[in-house]
């Protein structure tokens, strides 16, 4: 199901052939790694091993972030489980600066202790221990959940490892066109379909609490927006007026949706959907396109596209209605407005010199920096640390799927999907 | 207005559209784009002749007409030529009040997919508001956008995306 990838290192070197199987990709990056090594987990338990490589899915993540080069596991000197085994002269003459050790301990038939400790090897002592409760369905969570507190740990940003990715992918053309809608882990791994079918499906948008997906569905040729629960599939059908039902995007809280509608005359205008009582506020009345509104993470705007001025270009709104503020001026074409959750950060699609390419406009001075460097770049949306983006871009005619960090310096490919992979949305931090 | 004062309506607006269609193919028409349009055409003025017998000649060419109307980039204007085919479709679909039709919009498979939404609803309003001008009854229209998510025509470049800058009219029943 899921491709497994071979490693291409464009601008780093080949020190990290440890990690064999990853289904992101490092295509691109300037930041100096810092050395780590996270040593083979022991084990205590019946079997003749534990459940899953815990030290190999760390290292994985840690890889991933671009940050880190873990350490191969055939260079190391020493294999501890334990604080009191190691032996930091052999990790000091690595150049190791970061060393994680632990063990999986089985208590019962299935249930297990996952214990881990993070070492600075030239102070030798150590920074953090953690002991996590699984079972063999929630060990690869918690492995990276012990990566996210070691990321934090060293670098002072939230992890991301436990996150999720929704995409849409499609495969087929005409009548045999088939439309997904896929949750994976952020890594590609534990790829499931939420949603399939014929017609198109568009527009995912994560629940605040990571339980629901919103999303634009053309059954019957008509488009509505469902927002469907994930752990049941029960879903709802929020909208289906006559004419447009597009962009869903929830409200902080959860339980509203801004959302387009065109109606009869096909007039596109931003509304306000609550959940519960069905009402729908409109907030703009302009006889322009206006779409793909997105709610800031305080509450209190909702930004926009509109081509009210022309090309599309990015604006905000009250949710309490007004005039809207123009925000992005540079260029002619800036659409998809998507806020970082820390509220600092606009990404958008913009037209950089005939390319589509990912941007990101500073809040505070509207500065807009163009990120990514494909032909036909789009829909991009921030990791829950506001440090990352996930996009689309295109691939010998194939939509793939890239993170980039937001400062431009690296650049990943997740391999998740089959076919035309589109519309990437990365969920909020698990509550 | 009645059904017959519709009719007749449609049926001047039909002739003052068959009169002035230019008969030259627009320069900024795709190749695959003209000759659907110019095989719609040859039937059309083949089967109709001189004026006067254009209505006999409607049933007997209605499944060739094109049903699909071609844009340009960045453009909901409907071509010249296209005004004429839209116009026959006005006649038969006012001229039995049980033809429903739905009109797809569509978008090439640049820039934002939600925006390319709303670029395709624009095109199928185009066609709708003719259709509308020429007396047929709001009711039996619907459109949809399907933006850029079902391309007539895969790759990029052009020839493709001149491809899918559509609307198709589809006949519900």
């Amino acid at each position: 199901m899921l491709k497994r990838a071979a490693l291409f290192l464009f601008c780093l070197t080949l020190s990290h052939a440890a990690i064999a199987e990853v289904n992101l990709i490092v295509i691109g990056g300037e930041l100096k790694r810092t050395p780590v090594a996270v040593v083979p987990f022991g084990w205590e338990g019946q079997a003749a091993q534990a459940p899953l490589d815990i030290a190999k899915v760390i290292s994985a993540d840690l890889y991933r972030s671009g940050r880190f080069a873990p350490q191969a596991e055939r260079d190391m000197l020493q294999k501890p489980t334990t604080g009191a085994e190691i032996d930091f002269g052999d990790w000091t003459i690595l150049g190791v600066e970061a060393l994680v050790v632990g063990k999986v301990i089985q208590v019962d038939a299935n249930v297990y202790k996952v214990q881990f400790r993070l070492f600075d090897p030239i102070r030798q002592e150590q920074i953090y221990g953690y002991e996590f409760n699984a079972s063999r369905g929630t060990m690869r969570r918690v492995a990276h959940r012990a990566a996210d507190r070691i990321f934090e740990e060293l670098t002072g940003i939230k992890g991301v490892f436990a996150t999720k990715v929704a995409f849409v992918s499609a495969q087929g053309q005409g009548d045999n066109s088939l439309y997904r809608l896929v949750v994976a882990d952020y890594d590609g791994e534990n790829e499931a379909i939420v949603m399939e079918s014929r017609d198109p499906i568009m527009s995912p948008a994560w629940s605040p609490d990571s339980r629901r997906l919103a999303y634009v569905s053309f059954e019957g040729n008509k488009s509505a927006i469902y927002v469907q629960q994930l752990r049941t599939g029960n879903r709802i059908k929020a909208s289906s007026e006559p004419g447009i039902n597009g962009a869903p995007s929830f409200s902080p809280d959860g339980r509203k949706l801004v959302i387009t509608l065109g109606g009869v005359d096909g007039n596109l205008d931003i509304y306000i959907l609550d959940l519960a009582t069905k009402r729908k506020k409109r907030l703009t009345t302009h006889r322009a396109i206006d779409t793909e509104g997105s709610w800031s993470p305080d509450g209190r705007y909702i930004y926009f596209t509109s081509d009210r001025a022309g090309g599309p270009q990015i604006y905000r709104i009250s949710t309490n209605g007004g005039t809207p503020e123009r925000i992005t001026f540079e260029g002619s074409y800036n659409a998809r407005p998507r806020l970082s959750p820390d509220g600092k950060k606009l990404a958008v699609l913009t037209l950089d010199r005939g390319n589509y390419r990912i941007g990101v406009v500073d809040l505070r001075n509207k500065q807009l920096f163009v990120l990514s460097t494909g032909q036909q770049d789009e829909s991009p949306s921030f990791a829950p640390n506001s440090e990352i983006l996930i996009y689309a871009t295109r691939q010998s005619g194939n939509g793939v799927l890239e993170t980039v960090s937001a400062d431009g310096l690296i650049y990943q490919r997740l391999e998740a999907g089959d076919g035309d992979v589109r519309e990437p949305v990365w969920s909020p931090f698990e509550r | 207005m009645s059904h017959s004062k519709i009719l007749l309506l449609t049926l001047g607006l039909f002739a003052m559209a068959a009169c002035t269609a230019p008969t030259v193919p627009d320069p900024e028409m795709t190749e695959a784009a003209g000759s659907a349009e110019s095989g719609a055409d040859t039937s059309a003025y083949g089967s109709g002749g001189a004026g006067g017998t254009e209505l006999a000649a409607e049933d007997s060419y209605a499944g060739e007409l094109a049903t699909t109307i071609y844009f340009d980039f960045d453009s909901s204007e409907v071509r010249a030529d296209d005004i004429d085919i839209i116009a026959r479709h006005a006649v038969q679909i006012s001229d039995d009040m049980r033809i429903s039709v739905r009109l797809e919009g569509h978008a090439d498979e640049r820039g934002s997919r939600e925006y390319n939404i709303g670029l395709g609803e624009r095109r199928a309003q185009a066609v709708r508001r003719l259709l509308l001008l020429q007396g047929v009854a709001a009711g039996q229209i619907s459109t949809v956008s399907f933006g850029e998510e079902r391309p007539a025509a895969f790759g990029s470049g052009e020839s493709a995306y001149s491809q899918n800058r559509r609307v198709e009219i589809n006949y519900t029943n």
